[in-house]
């Protein structure tokens, strides 16, 4: 095995799963075609009728999941895009995040929903956005948001033996964007466990995602401005990874936290308020986020896709001033 | 007028005694200009003045010992006299300022000026406003951060008895910051003789000296400090065990191969015998403990620390959760630790919050040792090294065993021989079952 793209990453995750465990079947809209990200590509010439197109209907693929998972299934749903993934919100978070806790751990939903999520594309209104906050606030349903090959492979891996409903976001930029050497690549990740992929004194940044890849080339340039930063890649998003959070907050005192997820609401509230809750006396400098702008959607047109995202020139910006501060 | 109290100079302290008044009634009292000299348990400080005018009466005489909050004298507040506009303010600042340098957690500077302002009385107390008024005072200008101090500031000089006036701020506006406390020594007497040090290597006097005098690193102080303190605060014991660790040995040699091939390192006796120590210490807790702040603390967690010696001197960074840790777990932690102490790239949380030390005099050849605890902590425990000898076996046969000695120093007013003698019986006990 040499170097690995992300969907390359997916797909023979992909293809394993459905090696190993017959109970394991891939339903979404076009994925006997490979799907429009061709994560699925060749799955349906070799499992046949485990791979299923779907209706234009997320709620019904959502729904579907849950009734094969309840009656002992694997099921891998895949959403074509986060954004569309709304009209299944009432069966992930009023029915699936529930299923064990209503029947007091008598039932589990080993499910899984894959969805590419994220900016950068050129992608406008509906191919673009960010939708980790709205399922990261549901008990009961697992998010997890990779941003290395090594971690899509071993966390998928971990989502699809997890018994309960796991949310698998893919950063569609990254599909070919990132590769990785997997010979030697990092041991297995757990889910609910962040990693400190970056280690320096003077700030922390905390990223997931494209975001995380930004911010580990602004820290390399910040390194020659003589400032290292320690880079957090999150990894989970729900459960969220207090202790490593904690342990990466309390090591430089100050914090700054990325996502391209709008502002308000987004999980950098969260991660700073349990910063500011367990290690205030550790902090030397406000919490800073770097975030989306509060506006409805992420742009179409590149000049105000740019502005909206935030990028490395942002990060590097917001850290010198922390460092500084 | 305006009442100066008693500040609360560092947690937990309760009281000060006025050393000397620097000022007396009528004297002009300039912005920080010291009012006094306060002496706590902890410290002993300066009190400046937080406010511009002229010195009123001394309400408390000097030598007299009162509690934090007991009002101290009175300042005419300069251009305050006209108390009318004033009170007209919803907040004015000279009567909602507390005693602003405190060391104590209330210790960011009042807003100044107020947000907003009367139409009325703007005009009133314009020259106090002190943006346009002294743009030359370094409290007065907006920008200046010399005097907010974040809560990792508060904390440490807390920690550490520091007096944060004598601390050079290198943040925006001359904030301190928490780097700037973490590297700040005090220049305390007794390391004023150490300045000469800087002449390092001269020969001490004159022709044929029979010294040289070393200078001191920063290491090397806090080593110097740490263990007098140990010596001076803890009463010591010392208790030695022999162990068979034969089977140990056996073991170690087993598995050192394929260890080394997979991670490149080599397979110590250190790992097994900290395992052995971690599952001992959850059967008497009252080892893996710290006598801080007047308190003995048993802790669930074993955050096993490890001394290392490096060229620039003893460290003992701590691997955390380690009774969590396989023995290559603790291997591999080791490895890395040992790596970055002798890098000189260890983090203040890689050294800080150990409630155990394990001293591997060992590898220094040594046979037995009497190590010094490592407060706050309340025991150290030596793996000395393993050597061949002819044994008594129990039935009478005469063997060559690999024979270890274990030694315990611990904090005598935190646990007694009765424990750490049992402590040590049940690590041969676990030392000797390995095969």
């Amino acid at each position: 095995m040499a170097l690995m793209t992300v969907i390359e990453a997916v797909r023979s995750t992909l293809d394993e799963a459905l090696a190993e465990d017959d109970r394991v079947f891939i339903l979404g809209e076009d994925v006997e075609a490979g799907g429009v990200f061709r994560a699925t590509e060749g799955l349906k010439a070799r499992y046949g009728e485990r791979i299923i197109d779907s209706p234009l209907s997320e709620s019904s693929i959502i729904g579907v999941s849950i009734g094969a998972a309840h009656y002992g299934l694997r099921p891998i749903a895949e959403i074509q895009f986060a954004d569309f993934i709304h009209a299944g919100f009432d069966q992930l978070c009023s029915e699936a995040s529930r299923w064990s806790y209503r029947t007091r751990g008598d039932a589990w939903l080993p499910m899984v929903v894959r969805t590419p999520w994220g900016g950068g594309v050129h992608g406008g209104q509906h191919h673009s956005q960010s939708i980790e906050a709205f399922y990261s606030h549901m008990p009961g349903i697992k998010v997890v948001a990779p941003a290395f090959p090594a971690d899509y492979r071993s966390l998928l891996k971990a989502a699809i033996a997890d018994p309960n409903p796991v949310l698998f976001l893919e950063h569609k930029r990254t599909y070919r964007l990132i590769r990785q050497e997997m010979d030697g690549a990092p041991a297995e990740t757990r889910i609910g466990r962040a990693r400190i992929t970056r280690r320096g004194n003077d700030l922390t940044i905390f990223a997931y995602g494209l975001m995380l890849h930004e911010s580990l080339v602004a820290a390399e340039t910040l390194s020659g401005e003589g400032i290292e930063a320690t880079v957090v890649d999150l990894l989970t998003l729900n459960p969220i990874d207090h202790e490593t959070i904690l342990e990466a907050a309390k090591a430089t005192g100050k914090v700054l936290i990325v996502h391209e997820d709008v502002l308000t609401g987004g999980l950098g509230g969260e991660i700073a308020a349990i910063i500011a809750e367990h290690a205030f006396e550790y902090l030397d400098a406000p919490i800073r986020r770097v975030a989306g702008p509060d506006i409805p959607a992420m742009p179409f047109h590149h000049a105000m896709e740019d502005f909206f995202m935030p990028n490395r020139d942002k990060i590097a910006t917001a850290a010198r001033e922390l460092a500084a501060y | 007028m305006t009442i100066v109290k008693m500040p609360q100079l560092g947690e937990s302290v309760t009281e000060g005694t006025i050393i000397q008044w620097f000022k007396q009634p009528g004297d002009a009292v300039k912005l920080d200009e010291p009012l006094c000299e306060i002496e706590t348990e902890k410290v002993t400080a300066e009190l400046p003045s937080e406010f511009e005018g002229t010195m009123g009466r001394i309400l408390v005489p000097q030598g007299e010992t009162v509690e934090v909050g007991v009002p101290l004298c009175e300042i005419e507040v300069a251009g305050a006299a006209a108390t009318a506009p004033a009170a007209a303010l919803p907040a004015a600042p000279a009567t909602a300022a507390p005693a602003r340098w405190s060391g104590g957690p209330m210790a960011i500077p009042p807003e100044e000026p107020p947000v907003v302002l009367p139409v009325a009385a703007t005009a009133a107390v314009t020259s106090a406003a002190p943006v346009a008024a002294a743009p030359k005072s370094p409290r007065t200008n907006p920008e200046d951060r010399s005097r907010y101090y974040s809560p990792a500031v508060m904390r440490l000089a807390t920690e550490r008895g520091i007096d944060l006036s004598q601390v050079t701020g290198s943040g925006i506006g001359g904030r301190i910051t928490r780097k700037d406390v973490e590297a700040f020594i005090p220049a305390t007497p007794a390391a004023a003789p150490m300045a000469p040090a800087a002449a390092v290597g001269a020969a001490a006097s004159g022709t044929g000296a029979a010294y040289q005098v070393v200078a001191l690193s920063p290491t090397r102080k806090t080593i110097a400090e740490h263990l007098t303190r140990s010596n001076v605060e803890a009463p010591q014991a010392w208790t030695m065990v022999e162990c068979d660790v034969t089977g140990l040995v056996a073991r170690r040699t087993r598995e050192k191969e394929r260890f080394e091939q997979q991670e490149g390192f080599s397979l110590t006796l250190l790992p097994y015998f900290t395992a052995a120590v971690c599952e001992t210490l959850r059967d008497y807790p009252m080892l893996n403990a710290r006598w801080e702040g007047g308190e003995l603390r048993h802790y669930t967690a074993l955050n096993v620390a490890i001394a290392v010696a490096t060229e620039t001197g003893l460290v003992t960074p701590v691997v955390r959760d380690a009774g969590d840790l396989s023995v290559f777990g603790l291997a591999k932690r080791f490895d890395d630790l040992t790596r970055r102490a002798h890098a000189r790239k260890l983090r203040i949380e890689d050294i800080d919050g150990g409630t155990f030390t394990v001293n591997n005099t060992g590898s220094f050849g040594s046979i037995a040792s009497k190590p010094i605890v490592n407060v706050p902590q309340v025991a150290i425990v030596t793996m000395e090294r393993a050597v061949k000898r002819p044994v008594v076996m129990a039935n009478d046969a005469i063997a060559v065993r690999s024979m270890m000695n274990v030694c315990l120093s611990f904090d005598h007013r935190a646990l007694d021989g009765f424990e750490a003698g049992g402590f040590l019986a049940a690590l041969k006990r676990r030392l000797e079952a390995i095969e």
